[in-house]
């Protein structure tokens, strides 16, 4: 902006000096202003100049203005217009060339002014638009300016409210929790008071009672009394003994043997508990070992340093833990060691089953391009055009075959042209006849090579399926391996523990419950959906054999706490509840509303599930 | 399903023998025996007034009445028929009266908790306990009959004291943390004693046989507490119902809290099945009218049908909305039963009084929810085998196993309203009883279900 100023300024000034040249002129000398006016004004100045006054020169004075106009150019600096004079006296000579030079000077410098003048008139120009672009750009800004200022000042405004809303919440807070502070001090102080209140009318109670006590009670009452034909033996057949030091010691000793009878059979049951767990992980581990040692030796797998030297420390391990003798050791020295090998196996395995997983999604992926996988696609492409040529040559055939069988009809229906074309017909027919051996040799060459393409796609069939099994089987192996491990890893062993963990006697009666759920006799199912209720409602003899079962089983396994009979039974049993429970969901009437039979699918017990391994 | 003849019955006194030969029944003041197989009156003993009370002796030798009114305790022998035993409490009076576990002494607590008479029937001896505490249950005994615990209140506070039940030496004594002890409860393995606070206050200490603190649970605090308490069979868990409509399970080991099973008024979970008992008046077509369906003429036909269907969830449940402002509000676990083999646990919510809530102890999660038309009044756990029977105080007998779910109607003339029933311990057969009535109910081998289940196809 200043500089635009500036321009404004030097330009005013310039035009000022101009007009002040002007006027300084006209007052000098009206007379002689023509001249001046033709050498420095500008174009249109010089006409209305022009158009005002007579010529600056005339006839009559050109002596004067020669002399003025010298006198100006010498004051502006330019060289005289007389020539030297040589003589005082003598008259100045106008030296012509000095003029013409004065009057080009003059020229070129007009014409530098104008160019000047026009520079500066477009850069005015364009400093103006400048100018308007800043102003519009400015006022634009103050606008913006504005708004945000207004809009800072409502955001200070609700700023201000919501922290006086704020305040108020928290007044309210406060209040409350003042409010909640107080009202538990009453409750308090009313639980205090009431009970000082129950104390005390408990006490004149008791007193009331004592009062009451002493006059029912000590008094002879003859009525209370027992009015009894014969006193009856005891339960027992003992004799009743007298109290004496000796019973209170006995009682004692009792007490405590029932306690350590109990403490006994609760470390019993959580020792036992421990040696089911050690064996479930001990089995683990050992599946583990039995699943990741192959891998190992395959030289296709890629076998990390670590991975390999962890199994071999587990293996290590495995052959250290396998001792009968490690599981009775206390859970502490072997806990360490079985864990972590576990953990580090469970690790392995873990990446295993990644990485085959992602090769299997490869395979998948990549699908059918494989070396005896693709052939399938061009084997059917072939076939396809094989059958196209198979067809072409019928088509040939029949067309040939309806062409001589019209050659003949003709030939039989006009003996006379066929007797002219004798000749022709036979050499034709021996051609014909050459040609039909030569298509059939050709039909039974495509008829072969069909038959073997066809023998070659069954085969490859074939091999496909066998593929496809082969894969199966993998497959199956690897989720039957991992689902092993899936329920030993999982919750059910924990609940398991978390019912095992106190009773024999529960044990027994989570087993015997099973049977329990299920009908025996769904196979007459009745139409009648009561009736398949009530069925299973009683309890079916089987029950009662199966419950008689478990005790002796219950009974061999508190003899013998670490013994494994009971697992060994339990597989085949437990299987047969299996089917019945299937059995029962089907019955039960829940199941018309087929969404609830997997309520009580979820019957299968944890047990089933832990018992039913290797 | 067979039922018998109704035989009459007051003050729903009715008892299967613990041996399960016999069954007591009272009228009045008459005591009747009867075989329970056939149903024949064995004894029929007379007492002194309306009895208010019976109970077996544990060796089903012996049967005790109490006259409450008269402070009046009469004991009957089953083999000899002409033995007799009274007992006066006389001026002192008689609010309850037990056997003790040998079946020889009766325990007889007079009027205002003065004091417990122990009454021998072998001997001249008497025993005194004094200051018992007035509480809802201020008895337990072990299950083998060894111990009895008894809460005493003595200069405002709580005492526990151990008896040994064979010469009532006192085994132990102890005080008790509490500020108002409502109930005592020994575990079925005799070695863990449970001990409750009032209502006012949610808290249960767990005490050893020898008196040592085990362990206190409290679940929360400034409202009102436990309502009810039950062991698992298996002594391995402790459900604990409460006010804010919770049960808590606690587990023997730590005796810290496994689970927390709340009873919501809408149930979402997909895998719990909800029985809803549904009404079905009979269609009272032209051809219905005029001709009685077949079957139905071992009794009146039923004003309407009622059986169970599965509701498909979300269910909401009928609450009811407690009156707060009175005392015992009709809110929280009112009764909890564990299943005999220690598999389910069955639940009353006092504010959704239809429903019976069955909960899975093994995966700790809601198994089935059983709506009925009415509230409920009892239910009890077949002894052998996963099975609940509840009644309602109508006219039907509902059965719940994990199998399914049924409701029978019990025939007879007019209604015969199941207010209460008892298995018999063999679970084969149970005693409804009614205002004034006794049933039993035979639960038989599956062919004669069966059979029993096409006669009364049109009931069920």
């Amino acid at each position: 902006m200043g500089d635009w100023m500036t321009v404004t300024d030097r330009g005013l000034s310039s035009e000022s000096k101009s007009i002040s040249q002007y006027t300084s002129e006209i007052k000098m000398s009206p007379s002689s202003l023509y001249s001046q006016q033709v050498l420095c004004s500008s174009i249109p100045l010089s006409k209305n100049v022009h158009s005002f006054f007579s010529a600056f020169c005339t006839e009559d004075n050109i002596e004067q203005s020669v002399s003025y106009l010298d006198q100006e150019l010498t004051t502006f600096g330019f060289p005289s217009l007389y020539e030297e004079s040589k003589g005082k006296e003598t008259k100045r000579e106008l030296n012509i060339v000095a003029v013409l030079n004065c009057m080009n000077e003059l020229l070129v410098l007009q014409r530098k002014n104008l160019l000047a003048q026009e520079n500066v008139e477009t850069q005015n120009l364009k400093l103006g638009s400048d100018m308007d672009h800043l102003q519009s750009c400015y006022s634009k800004l103050k606008e913006q300016l504005e708004t945000s200022r207004r809009e800072m000042i409502g955001l200070q405004e609700r700023d201000r409210q919501l922290q006086c809303k704020n305040r108020n919440l928290h007044q309210l807070l406060k209040n409350e929790k003042d409010e909640v502070q107080k009202l538990q001090n009453i409750i308090a102080s009313r639980a205090t008071q009431y009970n000082h209140d129950m104390k005390r009318k408990e006490r004149e109670y008791n007193k009331l009672k004592e009062r009451l006590h002493q006059l029912v009670m000590n008094k002879k009452d003859k009525k209370i009394a027992m009015d009894i034909l014969n006193y009856v033996g005891r339960a027992d057949g003992k004799r009743g003994s007298w109290r004496t030091g000796k019973t209170e010691a006995r009682n004692e000793d009792e007490m405590y043997k029932i306690l350590l009878n109990d403490y006994e059979y609760r470390q019993k049951q959580i020792l036992m508990e421990n040696a089911e767990l050690k064996k479930v992980l001990q089995q683990m581990k050992k599946e583990m070992i039995s699943l990741l040692s192959p891998q190992k030796k395959k030289p296709r797998e890629r076998v990390d340093d670590s991975t390999g030297t962890v199994i071999s420390d587990v293996e290590e391990d495995a052959g250290e833990l396998s001792r009968e003798s490690m599981w009775d050791l206390s859970c502490e020295t072997v806990r360490e060691q079985l864990t972590n090998s576990i953990r580090k196996q469970w690790r392995i395995l873990k990446s295993h089953v990644e990485k085959l997983d992602n090769q299997v999604s490869k395979v998948h992926l990549e699908g059918f391009n494989d070396e005896d996988v693709i052939s399938r696609q061009d084997h059917e492409q072939e076939t396809e055009k094989l059958e196209l040529e198979i067809q072409q040559c019928k088509e040939m055939i029949k067309t040939q075959q309806q062409l001589l069988q019209q050659q003949l009809a003709t030939a039989c229906d006009d003996d006379t042209t066929s007797l002219l074309r004798d000749c022709y017909l036979l050499e034709e027919k021996e051609r014909l006849k050459e040609e039909w051996s030569l298509f059939k040799e050709q039909k039974k060459n495509f008829e072969r090579e069909r038959r073997s393409f066809t023998e070659a796609a069954i085969r490859l069939g074939l091999e496909r399926k066998a593929f496809e099994e082969e894969r199966a089987s993998w497959l199956k192996q690897q989720f039957l391996n991992m689902t092993t491990f899936d329920h030993q890893n999982s919750e059910n062993v924990k609940l398991f523990s978390a019912f095992s963990g106190s009773s024999d006697r529960d044990n027994l009666t989570v087993h015997s419950r099973q049977p329990q759920k299920k009908p025996h006799s769904v196979s007459n199912g009745s139409p009648v959906c009561m009736s398949k209720l009530t069925k299973s409602l009683p309890a079916s003899p089987s029950t009662s054999d199966f419950c008689q079962t478990r005790s002796c089983i219950s009974e061999h396994s508190s003899i013998n706490v670490l013994n494994i009979t009971p697992e060994e039974i339990k597989p085949n049993q437990v299987g047969g509840e299996c089917t019945n429970q299937k059995w029962s969901v089907a019955s039960r009437p829940g199941s018309q509303e087929g969404c609830y039979s997997g309520c009580s699918l979820t019957y299968t017990n944890s047990h089933v599930e832990k018992d039913d391994l290797p | 399903m067979n039922f018998s003849e109704v035989f009459k019955l007051s003050s729903l006194l009715c008892k299967f023998s613990p041996d399960g030969k016999y069954l007591a029944s009272c009228v009045q003041y008459r005591l009747v025996v009867r075989d329970v197989n056939t149903l024949q009156i064995l004894q029929l003993y007379t007492c002194l007034d309306q009895i208010q009370h019976i109970e077996w002796s544990a060796d089903s030798l012996f049967i005790l009445c109490a006259m409450y009114k008269r402070g009046l305790v009469q004991v009957w022998s089953l083999e000899q028929p002409e033995w007799h035993c009274k007992i006066d409490e006389g001026s002192a009076g008689l609010v309850a009266s037990c056997w003790s576990p040998d079946g020889r002494h009766i325990l007889n607590t007079t009027e205002f908790h003065l004091r417990i008479t122990v009454w021998s029937l072998c001997t001249k001896s008497v025993s005194y306990i004094k200051y018992p505490k007035a509480c809802l249950q201020g008895i337990t005994f072990t299950r083998d009959g060894r111990y009895m615990a008894l809460a005493e209140r003595r200069d405002c506070k709580d005492y526990v004291s151990i008896f040994v039940c064979s010469d009532w030496q006192l085994l132990r004594h102890f005080d008790t943390d509490t500020q108002d002890l409502t109930g005592i409860e020994w575990a079925p393995n005799g070695c863990v004693l449970a001990v409750w606070d009032t209502c006012l206050e949610y808290k249960i200490l767990l005490y050893s046989l020898d008196g040592r603190l085990l362990s206190a649970y409290s679940a929360y605090e400034w409202s009102l507490g436990i309502k009810s308490v039950a062991w698992s069979p298996s002594s391995q868990f402790l459900a604990v119902g409460s006010y804010d409509g919770k049960v808590r399970i606690l587990n023997h080991v730590t005796w810290k809290m496994i689970t927390e099973f709340g009873h919501p008024a809408t149930i979402n979970n997909p895998k719990t099945v909800v029985y809803k008992e549904a009404q079905k008046s009979p269609q009272l077509g032209l051809g219905c009218l005029s001709f009685p369906p077949p079957g139905a003429g071992a009794g009146p036909l039923p004003s309407s049908e009622s059986k169970y269907e599965i509701a498909s969830v979300p269910v909401s449940l009928q609450t009811l909305k407690p009156v707060t402002d009175r005392a015992n509000p009709k809110i929280g676990i009112g009764m909890l039963a564990f299943s005999p083999d220690s598999y389910f646990l069955a639940t009353r919510n006092d504010n959704t009084p239809n429903a019976v809530w069955v909960w899975d102890i093994q995966k700790l999660r809601l198994f089935a929810v059983l709506e009925q038309l009415s509230p409920v009044r009892t239910f009890q756990w077949d002894p052998q085998q996963p099975r609940l029977a509840i009644c309602t105080g109508g006219s039907r007998l509902y059965l719940w196993s994990p199998a399914g779910c049924m409701s029978v109607q019990v025939p007879g003339e007019g209604d015969f309203a199941v207010l209460s029933l008892c298995w018999h311990l063999s679970g084969d057969s149970m005693a409804l009883l009614s205002k004034d009535h006794v049933c039993l109910c035979f639960l038989e081998t599956e062919a004669a279900v069966s059979t029993a289940c096409r006669q009364l196809g049109g009931h069920t």
